[in-house]
């Protein structure tokens, strides 16, 4: 997912999940010896009943669109669903590594897998009641499997075409039964999902918010603006995506897994949106916001690290900045021209484009460190060595002009904020050195993503990045590199380089049926497919970002989750 | 009867021409002889961007130097500094050094020369403002002079032409007008502008700016069409392309001379804007409206980068205001005694 809009476009993920892969997935070391990686406040804790109540006042310089749980992708709203909508399953509220793990949510334990993997059977927590009074059943759980197809959710034909009678709800939502594939029994209390091939992912699927349970009469179309009834803490009170958004306690809620959904400490939390992100950093400066959700500018960035230190919370994410060369058209059809690319970027120096070294580290692997798979290795860096210490332009040159493509032109897109135009004029000063014609154009966010995945507009070099869905390393290598998620003319062609190597295709495959039953021989395939992608160089990866929560002096009990970043009910005011 | 003046005296009291008597009176003028040698400065200094950078600063302006370093005081400095203190967030470029060899105003956040660019960028802004209010004075005395003397229909049409672009807001249509440009440049006809050129910008502010030239010359025609002279040549079978030519080109010419140096000033602040906004002149070209640009992420930092081209883009305005004023009062003595255009 880009990190202002999720659009994951998760390629068919065929095989079956064993749960306590899933678990296992989090024994992935993480990054936290970085130093200036702040306290994320791991481990379930007790609530402190003294700290409860007060108003949580949030900023950001714009709202994310639709409320509605199964339609909205960003990570503007999905931070916030964490404290109001449940699905079957959830990420545990926690800080740190643990962040990664699945626990049962509204089921009353993990499923049963039966089937060879191919069949769930979840039992329903009983006494949860959404915020509208109504209490949860089976119906609620079978109708919001329906309405993710319905409402055609971004990943209803990626995370959840596995489910049986998902190909039927896909071509027609309107008439969406999933009949076979999603079978409730009221007595029993008991949701049974039906794969049509297991998947060792599903799990992760379902902890995401696209499978919120949601009321049985919901709108079977996009909510929008009217937000729906909750089961966690919060309810929203009011929606104005020019305005605010006010969320307040959900009255019917009780705490039943404090891993799974802990009770909050504010009594409401008020989001307001429209400034600019200047007078957000001020505004918490001042005490008048607790929390901005945009990154802090450049020119207020050394001001935050020194004056406000205790205040600012970094913490690494599992992500990376990269660039696509097109390995379809000219000059990147030729692998010199795109392995050249790879020897000239000069990482540390995109490293100080976003912020200098405590806010980001170079890259030179597809998988991010501490990420399931991540294997330390790099093909190019000037000298040689496991990671990437310096750039080879003498090199870089020398591929350039074996590979006869110097003099070409060569476009590149990048959107048109600060960082992102900065790194673009950096990579055109640099293609410029190496000999080729480089024009930047800079697109606004809101269409840069959409524009560089359709091959109609001829994107040679594009500048984007990506943050993980959930922890697998499937969701990096399968997601943006394998054939299946190349759409030639399509808005959502993820693989934007066009890359699709049939060899390497297979050992995806093969390594995702590991992932069933071995999980740790599955993560030494996906390191091994990494490197050989990097061989080829379709992508170039820059950097791993680390992000920058800045709040109020007032604030306390900050949790940063890697699922989902910072837990926004669990910070008090009082 | 008069007496005939002897030869002599006749050459004395003969009028040395309006050129001549505009030039003297200019020549007096000493705010507009002012603005004049500021504007000579700016053009000299900034025609002078290729020697600064490559004999002065060393530095290719156009080129990133993110992991650069260079020496002050002695000392061997990064270009862009990563902060050192607190928790180490943030990276500041160079600021000032006042040695013209070392990024005298400071280094951007790519860490290219401010002063370099400074100097290249006042090349693309003034080139872009004086081609642009050439060809929108003398479009727009093509097309004023024509719908004044023709009349009629081909009035109405001109004139609903230039009322339909007068009623949008200049900057409205040159934004709307630049976005659908830089995506695919320029076709008309035989004539083809890329994308990123910049006589892109030139031709979108000439066309937007052309009404604010023709309409008054327009009312200065329908004046002129009235006047014994223009009678005098029509009833003398003349050709109507030698009477605009002859006849009313001469008599509207001083005000759209007088046009050029205001014209360049507003088609110079238009540029900045566009520039500013992401769409007027494209990277790595540089203008003071795109050094701005770069600068407003470093405005709490290193405001010089913003500051500095700010105040070129109000000296050279202000120096063309002021000289456009002078050359009004020398064209027209009339509209100075009347106190206004």
């Amino acid at each position: 997912m880009s990190r202002s809009t999720r659009r994951g476009a998760l390629a068919a993920a065929t095989v079956a999940l064993a749960l306590t892969a899933a678990a296992c997935s989090s024994s992935g070391s993480g990054s936290s010896s970085d130093p200036s990686a702040s306290s994320s406040g791991s481990g379930t804790s007790a609530f402190q009943p003294q700290h409860k109540g007060g108003t949580l006042k949030l900023v950001a310089h714009a709202a994310a669109g639709s409320f509605d749980p199964q339609v909205n992708y960003t990570l503007q709203y999905w931070q916030l669903y964490q404290s109001l909508y449940d699905g079957l399953l959830s990420f545990k509220k926690v800080g740190g590594q643990e962040s990664f793990t699945v626990v049962p949510d509204l089921a009353a334990a993990l499923p049963k897998v039966t089937n060879g993997g191919k069949t769930y059977t979840f039992t329903l927590r009983k006494g949860i009641t959404f915020s509208n009074g109504k209490a949860l059943t089976t119906d609620d759980v079978v109708a919001s499997f329906q309405r993710i197809f319905k409402v055609s959710s971004p990943t209803a034909g990626t995370f959840y075409n596995g489910i049986v009678g998902a190909d039927a709800c896909l071509k027609k939502p309107a008439s969406c039964t999933l009949s076979k594939g999603v079978i409730g029994d009221a007595k029993a209390n008991t949701v049974t999902v039906n794969l049509t091939a297991p998947d060792s992912e599903f799990a992760y699927k379902l902890a995401v918010p696209h499978a919120s349970i949601l009321p049985e009469d919901s709108p079977t179309k996009d909510a929008g603006t009217k937000p729906l009834p909750t089961t966690g803490p919060y309810m929203a009170a009011s929606y104005d995506p020019n305005r605010e958004l006010k969320l307040v306690r959900n009255p019917h809620f009780k705490e039943w897994s404090r891993e799974a959904e802990p009770q909050g400490y504010p009594d409401v939390i008020d989001y307001t949106f429209g400034q600019t992100v200047e007078s957000e950093v001020t505004a918490v400066e001042n005490g008048q916001a607790d929390w901005m959700y945009d990154p802090p500018p450049a020119d207020r960035l050394n001001e935050i690290g020194t004056k406000y230190t205790s205040q600012a919370h970094v913490n690494p994410l599992t992500a990376f900045w990269y660039a696509t060369l097109n390995v379809n058209m000219a000059p990147f059809n030729n692998k010199m021209a795109r392995q050249a690319i790879n020897w000239a970027v000069d990482r540390s120096a995109v490293v100080r484009l976003y912020g200098g070294t405590n806010l980001a580290s170079p890259a030179c692997t597809i998988l991010p460190p501490g990420f399931p798979g991540h294997v330390d290795s790099c093909d190019y860096t000037k000298g040689g060595g496991k990671t990437w210490t310096a750039a080879d332009l003498a090199k870089a040159k020398a591929l350039v002009k074996k590979s006869g493509t110097a003099g070409q032109e060569v476009g590149i897109v990048t959107q048109d904020d600060d960082v992102n135009k900065s790194i673009g004029q950096y990579l055109q000063s640099l293609l410029t050195q190496l000999g080729y014609k480089a024009k930047l154009k800079p697109l606004s966010g809101n269409i840069q993503f959409t524009y560089i995945q359709n091959t109609k507009n001829k994107v040679q070099l594009a500048l984007t990045s990506w943050y993980q869905d959930y922890p697998a390393a499937s969701d990096f290598l399968n997601v943006l590199l394998s054939c299946a998620s190349f759409h030639p003319g399509s808005d959502s062609s993820i693989n934007i380089s066009g890359f699709c190597d049939k060899g390497v295709d297979a050992k995806m495959q093969s390594a995702l049926k590991s992932a069933q039953t071995d999980a740790k021989s599955a993560n030494t395939q996906w390191g091994a497919i990494d490197q050989q992608i990097m061989g080829e160089s379709p992508v170039v990866p820059l950097i791993n970002p680390k992000l920058i929560d800045f709040t109020s002096k007032r604030v306390g009990d900050y949790r940063f989750s890697k699922q989902f970043y910072m837990l926004v009910g669990q910070l008090w005011v009082k | 009867m008069t007496t005939p003046l002897p030869p002599s005296a006749a050459e004395a009291r003969r009028s040395p021409g309006p050129w001549r008597t505009a030039a003297a009176d200019l020549s007096r003028n000493r705010s507009a002889l002012a603005a004049a040698v500021v504007l000579l400065i700016v053009v000299a200094a900034t025609l002078c961007a290729p020697l600064y950078a490559a004999h002065v600063a060393h530095t290719d302006p156009f080129q990133s130097h993110v992991s650069g370093t260079t020496v002050v005081d002695g000392r061997t400095v990064p270009v862009l500094t990563p902060s050192s203190t607190g928790l180490g967030l943030g990276v500041t470029p160079i600021g000032p050094t006042w040695d013209p060899a070392h990024y005298f105003l400071g280094a951007d956040n790519q860490g290219r020369d401010v002063m370099a660019r400074l100097l290249y960028g006042g090349r693309t802004s003034l080139f872009i403002g004086f081609t642009a209010a050439l060809l929108t004075c003398a479009l727009g005395t093509a097309v004023g002079v024509v719908a004044g003397y023709a009349g009629g229909v081909v009035d109405a049409v001109i004139s609903r032409v230039l009322d339909v672009i007068w009623a949008f807001p200049v900057y409205l249509l040159a934004i709307c007008l630049s976005v659908v440009l830089l995506t695919n440049g320029l076709r008309l006809g035989p004539i083809t502008v890329d994308a990123g050129s910049l006589w892109l910008p030139v031709a979108i502010i000439a066309a937007i700016y052309v009404p604010y030239i023709a309409r008054p010359l327009r009312g200065q025609v329908l004046v002129l069409r009235n006047k014994e002279f223009i009678h005098a040549a029509v009833g003398s079978g003349a050709p109507t392309l030698r009477i605009l030519r002859r006849e009313v080109l001469p008599n509207v010419l001083p005000t759209a001379i007088v046009f050029v140096p205001l014209m360049t000033a507003l088609a110079m602040l238009t540029e900045s804007a566009l520039s500013f906004l992401s769409v007027g002149v494209q990277p790595p070209d540089a203008s003071w409206g795109t050094i701005i640009e770069d600068g407003l992420g470093l405005l709490y930092t290193r405001p010089t980068v913003t500051i500095a081209p700010g105040l070129l883009i109000a000296l050279t305005t202000a120096a063309l205001n002021v000289l456009g004023d002078g050359v009004r009062d020398a064209l027209d003595p009339s509209a100075r005694l009347r106190g206004g255009v």
